[in-house]
């Protein structure tokens, strides 16, 4: 059976004056797939995410998220996407609970409904130990864990995470690669989620897209982007710096 | 669907406010040297009315009687800015450097719930400053003079307030505008800051300067010359200050706490018959009249409060919001 699209984007452009930052982006995501963005620092991938959050909005093109166009509908887009930024802050000197829930009331979740909802969450993302403490106390890998309990808040079905392991050590790293590959395992929610470190992307990813200077250069599989981009056999040997440098060269 | 959004994020500032230290320490400062300046008057006056007959309007004189240093009003009008500053000065560009600011606009709440909610705010606090103010004033006063206020003392007192509230509420408008321009919170403190002190201090030497280069005195034994000259160059001076909130506020309230001033200027043009009529006509002014002398410098307190807070709101708006 064919899955649904959730997230389209065709000849999506964005340009900050004279500089066009994301280049007639065309892109689907099904239902329940964890899509990896890759892509160099400044690529546009950020500034793609904001085009499907409807935080801005595109110069040409069009987009949907679930059926709905973020730039005329951010609140229903908003209602069923969760988003975490790159390097997410908090309120400082309230603990987890108290950020979480503001955030729940922000969604319209009655209190009675989320505090259940906090304490499941705070477990699986490891931080029950430490949900009284002031989140200004954390440390980077705890604050990104937090992050993703916020996201889930909502029970999103599209979650956007930019970058969620910059900045963190390989255990850090690890967890939240694992935390990730739960959501969209266990939950069936579709992940669309950014990084420039392709070891990271490719083991969670069902798809991986590369994104140099705001063009999409490859979209698919990592076995399928290695055979098309180093002329490979199948079941041929690659290693991953071969098609990293070999797509980030290309573009 | 919009005020919910309006509502939490409004929770959020008001349970911020009454946590904040910065704020409870100016609101705790305020209270105490205009309960200081408050009890001064007070005592000052039971010397100063003893062997009036009948004195009017007692109450209000607690307000506006400069006493030994000076009012009570002039307090306010000098340092009530402070108040609006300090509640509204990192209002956005907290978030921003706190890296909240891209979380809560991914939420499902209009954008313009952020910055209302965060306005909303700060004027409760700004009222609650002020009730209890007055109040601790208004009870002080009742001890300490025996005199308790008529209907129409309150009436003024209420309309003293309304105007206060406003005034202080333009400069939390002014100082959340600089908090949506500037990315630094100490940029924009420093910001609200200069504009308070030019505004409040600078803008009256700016305009005697500019009244001096457009209407200049004459020295002339012609005395009807010189006069329309100096009115002309009083009308000037007045024009630039008209710029300045705190004029606006200061002849406002002045008015309004004192029945027996019939006009805001400083200086007339009396003929005649208004010399008579002036000299003739000593009571107070009844306080429908002083409504209607005070309502264009109302008017123009809400205009200029409303147009602050309407620009902050079209910067805010327009903004890009990027998490870098």
């Amino acid at each position: 059976m064919e899955k649904e699209i959730v997230i389209r984007m065709e000849g999506l452009t964005k340009r900050y004056g004279t500089q066009t930052v994301v280049d007639r982006l065309s892109l689907a995501v099904a239902e329940g797939e964890i899509f990896g963005f890759l892509g160099p620092n400044g690529a546009g991938k950020t500034t793609t995410m904001l085009m499907l959050l409807g935080l801005t909005e595109p110069n040409a093109g069009t987009v949907s998220v679930c059926g709905f166009d973020p730039a005329r509908d951010p609140l229903k887009v908003k209602e069923i996407i969760g988003y975490l930024p790159e390097n997410v802050g908090f309120y400082d000197d309230m603990d987890a609970r108290q950020n979480l829930r503001y955030i729940a009331r922000l969604n319209r979740i009655p209190d009675r409904v989320s505090s259940a909802r906090i304490d499941r969450l705070l477990n699986e993302v490891d931080l029950a130990k430490e949900a009284d403490k002031p989140v200004g106390s954390y440390s980077k890998g705890m604050k990104q864990r937090l992050g993703i309990a916020e996201v889930l808040i909502k029970e999103p079905r599209v979650v956007f995470l930019d970058e969620p392991t910059i900045g963190l050590d390989p255990d850090g790293t690890n967890k939240m690669l694992d935390l990730i590959n739960g959501l969209s395992r266990e939950r069936q929610m579709t992940i669309f989620f950014s990084s420039h470190l392709l070891d990271q992307v490719q083991r969670i990813s069902d798809r991986i897209g590369i994104m140099i200077r705001g063009k999409l250069v490859a979209a698919g599989p990592l076995a399928e982007l290695a055979q098309r981009g180093l002329g490979l056999e199948e079941g041929e040997a690659y290693t991953l710096d071969q098609i990293y440098m070999k797509y980030f060269k290309e573009g | 669907m919009t005020l919910y959004g309006i509502l939490t994020i409004y929770r959020k500032e008001m349970e911020d406010h009454f946590s904040s230290i910065r704020f409870l320490l100016i609101a705790a400062l305020i209270v105490m040297v205009g309960v200081i300046i408050a009890s001064m008057v007070g005592m000052s006056m039971q010397d100063e009315l003893k062997g009036v007959a009948k004195p009017n309007f007692v109450f209000l004189l607690l307000f506006t009687s400069t006493g030994k240093l000076f009012s009570f009003t002039q307090f306010i009008g000098f340092l009530g800015p402070l108040i609006g500053i300090i509640l509204g000065f990192d209002a956005v560009n907290r978030e921003r450097t706190g890296r909240t600011l891209s979380k809560l606009v991914s939420q499902p709440i209009y954008r313009d719930a952020i910055i209302n909610a965060k306005f909303l705010a700060g004027v409760t606090m700004i009222t609650i400053v002020m009730v209890s103010l007055i109040l601790i004033i208004s009870g002080l006063g009742i001890r300490l003079i025996g005199v308790v206020p008529g209907a129409d003392e309150v009436w003024r007192l209420l309309i003293y307030l309304v105007l206060s509230i406003l005034y202080i509420s333009f400069w939390l408008g002014a100082a959340i505008l600089f908090s949506v321009v500037f990315r630094s919170t100490a940029t924009s403190a420093l910001a609200s800051l200069a504009a308070w002190i030019f505004l409040s201090f600078f803008i009256g030497l700016g305009g005697s300067f500019l009244a001096d280069a457009v209407a200049p005195m004459q020295q002339t034994a012609d005395v009807a010359r010189a006069t329309e000259a100096f009115i002309n160059n009083d009308r000037v001076q007045r024009l630039v200050s008209f710029l300045a909130p705190a004029t606006l506020y200061g002849d406002a309230t002045s008015t309004i706490l004192d029945p027996l001033r019939k006009t805001p200027r400083s200086f007339i043009l009396m003929g005649p018959l208004e010399r008579l009529s002036l000299s003739r006509f000593q009571n107070p002014l009844p306080l429908g009249q002083s409504i209607v002398i005070v309502a264009p410098f109302m008017i123009s307190l809400i205009a200029i409060t409303f147009i602050c807070f309407g620009i902050c709101y079209l910067v805010f708006m327009r903004q890009e919001i990027r998490s870098t």
